[in-house]
């Protein structure tokens, strides 16, 4: 089996965004959970916030294909 | 290295598997000409896009029939749920067609991954996706211009309120480059990037579940099968990202915009 070490770094760089998203969703069930009222605020900042750590796993993709 | 994803699995017997790269993307010109399946795709999916809201709108009863409330409900998630909330209800009118038309354009381009006989999503080919983060690039820079001018606009953007003038110099430069010249490349290398692995990943749980199944024997009967099912699995998945991708795509939009708008960072 041959491969490339590039698949198996973006592999590792991936726990990063996923430990993030993670957190990012956690908080916010949390907080709908305390208050439900206040979903739909805390819908587009929970987006906003998965949108911004999921960056980071697409630029590592990215780079995976191109380095 | 273009042969990052080319590893082969040496089977038991047969030939050996090569697990499908970024050259799966390249497809060929249709019957020998410079347009590829993406471009036909862009053209469909604009058509399909103002023909289902041309023939919505065309009647424009008091009492919607089927049609229309489809229609209205597909408007008004994109104008209340996206314009309204986050642009605010000062001056999100004017914004509302261009939030509708990309968030329609851009689920139905990656539906087109999903749907039989097509199935390629439209945004894997990233050229796509550089024109329309270009597009939302402009469009928000010169809402911002047009409202507060083109140094207004800069120093709204580039200068942080609330910080002491002391830092100035370190966080000047930073919030150009996150606010200016960032945001249009993870725009769309965001959209670029999903439908791209989303992609390879159905193709290689597809063509290494048969490959299981057809060359390698043995254990390949019982993980073949089970590879076509993650394949199944892995597509409900990707009809959800689909979505949260068109939906994440134009909420960013709306931000931006709502960004150039505000008066103070």
């Amino acid at each position: 089996m041959e491969g490339s070490a590039n698949m198996i770094g973006y592999g590792l760089a991936a726990i990063g965004p996923g430990i993030g998203i993670g957190l990012i969703f956690a908080a916010y069930i949390n907080g709908v959970a305390r208050q439900p009222e206040a979903q739909s605020r805390l819908q587009s900042i929970a987006i906003l916030g998965f949108a911004l750590a999921e960056a980071l796993a697409i630029i590592g993709i990215a780079l995976a294909f191109v380095l | 290295m273009i042969t990052a994803a080319s590893a082969t699995i040496a089977a038991e017997s047969g030939e050996s598997f090569h697990a499908p790269g970024p050259s799966i993307f390249d497809l060929p010109g249709i019957a020998g000409s410079e347009v590829t399946k993406p471009m036909v795709q862009l053209l469909l999916a604009a058509i399909l896009v103002f023909g289902f809201f041309y023939l919505a709108s065309r009647k424009r009863a008091l009492v919607p029939g089927k049609l229309q409330f489809a229609g209205e409900g597909a408007y008004g998630f994109v104008r209340n749920g996206v314009g309204r909330d986050i642009i605010g209800s000062h001056d999100f009118q004017k914004f509302v067609p261009y939030l509708v038309t990309i968030f329609f354009f851009i689920l139905v381009n990656n539906l087109f991954a999903t749907i039989p006989f097509i199935q390629f999503p439209t945004f894997s080919r990233a050229g796509m996706a550089y024109a329309l983060a270009g597009l939302s690039w402009v469009i928000y820079n010169a809402v911002g211009i047009a409202k507060h001018g083109p140094i207004g606009y800069l120093k709204l953007q580039s200068v942080p309120s609330g910080v002491s003038p002391v830092m100035y110099p370190l966080l000047v430069p930073l919030e150009f480059f996150s606010n200016i010249l960032v945001r249009p490349v993870t725009l769309a290398l965001r959209l670029f990037c999903n439908m791209f692995a989303g992609h390879i990943l159905l193709v290689l749980f597809a063509t290494g579940g048969f490959h299981l199944i057809l060359e390698y024997g043995g254990i390949g009967y019982v993980a073949g099968p089970l590879a076509l099912v993650l394949a199944v699995v892995v597509s409900f998945l990707e009809i959800l990202i689909q979505f949260l991708q068109a939906y994440v795509f134009v909420l960013l939009n709306a931000m931006y915009i709502q960004g150039a708008l505000a008066d103070e960072h």
